[in-house]
């Protein structure tokens, strides 16, 4: 399996289209995971497309005034409203191009957010947006906090990690919460499309992108994006940690297209987590009881995920 | 020509925003507001005003629906109430510092605590400052009129700015008038299709809502600050062709019997109108007493509420919100700056009243008026308590 992707990516810059429409020269740290998941989504989503960023290390790191990395249409305006926003330039082509303001044409539209602007503070705007039906599509680049205000913990940290607002203290150590599921919270909206994604894995990636876009209606894509400020792992190491999180179960590859599960990456057998969270400096702390705590929730929900996968394609 | 109607102002103001064929409509029910919005969810499913209504899940939402609605270059309403405000209030900055024009609609009513779905003005008074043009109508048909007048003073190139009309709950929302709608051809001529300067469109893409580092921070906001103190023509502007074509004229201070006035009352919305029976009592009894009604509240118009009140004593400011621990009503800090620059000036009395929908009657106003020129001084009172 390994070998085999590695393979994959030698051909990458052959098979990929050159064209970038998030620009170099931005100001994300060496290694960042999430810039380059960013880059590959809007390398996809090509020329016609309008951006409604949340604010988060996305957003600071490519419009530092008078520069942007942009050569998209793109707008900030908050936090916690980047899936309104979205729903607005949405509503506001349709009933443009209905009356006449606008000539007909496709083009898409794209939220996105972090894990906190997500599945924290933006949940109710991202929940309302879904369940209205535009037509969009939605990523959360879940690097599993908060990152652009220094590594606080969020729904989405997972159990144990050491973060600046879950310590691991002398008490607690770290995180006391599973991360929250939110591709499943999006799955529950009976959207027409969402998916999990790595930029571990660039063509999956790539493919689930341009299938949310081509769907209509809301699409929600959940991105595992490898901090390695905030996960305190070497930048070099931050593919490989995006691997391993699949490899290992704890970040399972998969789509629901139209309610019905597929696993992206089936895996005949995991790795153990400790592969994972021994390279991360977040999880130093974590006794053998801890990981083995992990290790029995990981392998629970990928059987979980397994069986919806049986359920959704009997028949 | 225009037609005469009896009918309920929030529908009033509903009929305005379809005849200025708004695009996009995003707003969440709040009392005293709903009767607007829920008119409009019916001319738009009954196919009567082609637009997006888009049902947003908070006030947060609507506005944020409106500032992406606003970027993508299509006309935009909303209209709130209170809370609803104070939900939207973060976006609400935002968006007029993104130079979004857009229309809102505000029914005043009170904040919490402790509930009250009543009519005073401590909504709109908690974003005082947040950079939209504001202004503050005393009847049905001001408020039908500013809709057109909102939208093409906000949309012009000039300004961009976004537009809030104040509309007092319940006291107006809520009653019948009679009402001059105008034809569709006037309102077409009147105000023309929106066209932005910049929208969010693959042809010329842009970069809207940037990170602003401390060394360009500043020039940003002094350029909005710039941009919004010169609003004040395009704003007269107009108004004026709004009269022109209606004959109706509005103006940024509305006054009434201020000639050789001595005493001069100062109002904001709907009270004017009773104050304007006080007025004509305190005139009956030989008293030089005048009104001057707050009509513009941002950008204020400081040069001509200086000109309305020349030669007054005495200027007795009414408040419908207090400014807790400030120096008396957020109406009353504003007048007393405007006057602060004057060699004389008058000396200033303010009364905060109607609270959450606390009756004023014309002779309460005569009471206050008595009140102030009988105690020396400068202070501020909560008028009407029950002991
Ligand atoms: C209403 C509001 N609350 C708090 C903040 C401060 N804030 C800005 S970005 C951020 C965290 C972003 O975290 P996430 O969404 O996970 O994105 P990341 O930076 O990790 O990519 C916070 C707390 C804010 N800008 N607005
Ligand atoms: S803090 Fe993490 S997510 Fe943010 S730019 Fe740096 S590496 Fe990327
Ligand atoms: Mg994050």
């Amino acid at each position: 399996m390994d070998k085999f992707l590695d393979r994959l990516n030698i051909y990458a810059s052959r098979l990929v289209l050159q064209k970038e429409y998030l620009m170099p020269g931005h100001r994300a740290c060496q290694g960042c995971a999430e810039v380059l998941a960013l880059r590959l989504v809007a390398k996809v989503l090509g020329r016609n497309n309008i951006i409604a960023s949340a604010t988060g290390c996305m957003e600071i790191v490519s419009s530092p005034l008078p520069l942007t990395s942009w050569n998209v249409p793109w707008i900030h305006v908050a936090f916690e409203n980047a899936a309104a926003v979205a729903s607005g330039i949405e509503a506001g082509l349709k009933a443009l191009m209905r009356k006449g303001g606008l000539p007909q044409q496709k083009i898409n539209v794209m939220a996105m957010a972090g894990d906190g602007g997500t599945s924290d503070i933006g949940l109710q705007a991202l929940s309302g947006a879904m369940e209205r039906g535009h037509d969009f599509v939605y990523v959360c680049f879940d690097n599993e906090a908060y990152m652009n205000t220094g590594i606080q913990r969020s729904s989405s940290t997972p159990f144990g990690a050491s973060t600046t607002t879950s310590p691991a203290g002398k008490v607690v150590p770290g995180q006391t919460t599973w991360k929250k599921n939110m591709p499943e919270i999006a799955a529950a909206h009976n959207i027409p499309y969402v998916a999990t994604a790595c930029p571990s894995y660039p063509f999956d990636l790539m493919e689930k992108v341009k299938k949310a876009a081509d769907i209509e209606g809301p699409a929600y894509i959940h991105i595992l994006s490898v901090c390695p400020t905030g996960w305190r792992l070497p930048p070099q190491l931050a593919i490989h940690a995006g691997r391993l999180a699949v490899e290992t179960g704890i970040f399972p590859l998969y789509e629901v297209e139209r309610g019905k599960y597929r696993l992206s990456v089936d895996l005949p057998e995991l790795r153990p987590v400790e592969e994972y969270l021994k390279i991360q400096g977040r999880f130093r702390h974590l006794t053998p009881e801890m990981i083995d705590k992990i290790q029995q929730r990981v392998l629970e929900e990928y059987e979980k995920l397994k069986k919806k996968v049986e359920m959704t394609n009997e028949g | 020509m225009a037609t005469r109607v009896g009918i309920e102002v929030s529908i009033a103001a509903a009929e305005a925003v379809k005849q200025a064929n708004t695009d996009v409509i995003a707003a969440y029910p709040i009392t005293p507001q709903t009767h607007i919005v829920e008119h409009l969810s019916e001319l738009v499913n009954n196919g009567e005003l082609d637009a997006e209504f888009v049902p947003v899940e908070s006030e947060h939402s609507a506005m944020s629906v409106c500032s992406g609605s606003s970027a993508a270059g299509a006309r935009t309403f909303t209209c709130t109430s209170s809370q609803g405000l104070a939900l939207m209030s973060e976006i609400v900055y935002a968006v007029s510092s993104l130079r979004l024009p857009m229309l809102m609609i505000l029914a005043n009513r009170s904040l919490n605590s402790p509930l009250s779905i009543w009519n005073d003005h401590s909504d709109v008074m908690s974003i005082r400052d947040c950079g939209w043009i504001q202004v503050f109508v005393e009847n049905g048909q001001e408020v039908y009129d500013h809709v057109f007048i909102g939208y093409r003073v906000a949309e012009d190139r000039n300004v961009l700015t976004p537009f809030i009309i104040n509309l007092d709950g319940f006291v107006l929302t809520h009653v019948i008038e009679p009402i001059e709608m105008l034809d569709q051809e006037m309102v077409d001529r009147y105000l023309p299709p929106y066209q932005p300067l910049y929208r969010l469109h693959p042809n010329q893409p842009v970069s809207i809502g940037c990170f602003g580092p401390p060394v360009l921070f500043t020039e940003t906001k002094r350029a909005q600050d710039e941009a919004f103190n010169s609003t004040m023509p395009h704003i007269l502007k107009g108004w004026q062709e709004f009269g022109d074509l209606t004959g109706r004229y509005y103006h940024p201070v509305e006054t009434y019997k201020t000639e050789e006035a001595k005493v001069i009352v100062v109002t904001q919305g709907s009270l004017g109108e009773t104050a304007s029976i006080a007025i004509d009592t305190l005139r009956g009894e030989g008293e030089p007493v005048g009104l001057v009604s707050i009509r513009l509240w941002r950008p204020f118009p400081f040069e001509e509420f200086r000109e309305a009140v020349k030669g007054a004593e005495l200027v007795v400011v009414m408040d419908r919100a207090i400014s807790y621990g400030g120096p008396g009503g957020p109406l009353a800090g504003e007048i007393r700056a405007a006057l602060y620059s004057q060699e004389v000036h008058p000396r200033v009395v303010n009364f905060i009243i109607g609270l959450g929908g606390r009756d004023v009657a014309p002779d309460d106003f005569v009471q206050m008026v008595q009140q102030a020129k009988a105690r020396p001084g400068e202070w501020y009172e909560i008028y009407g308590v029950r002991e």
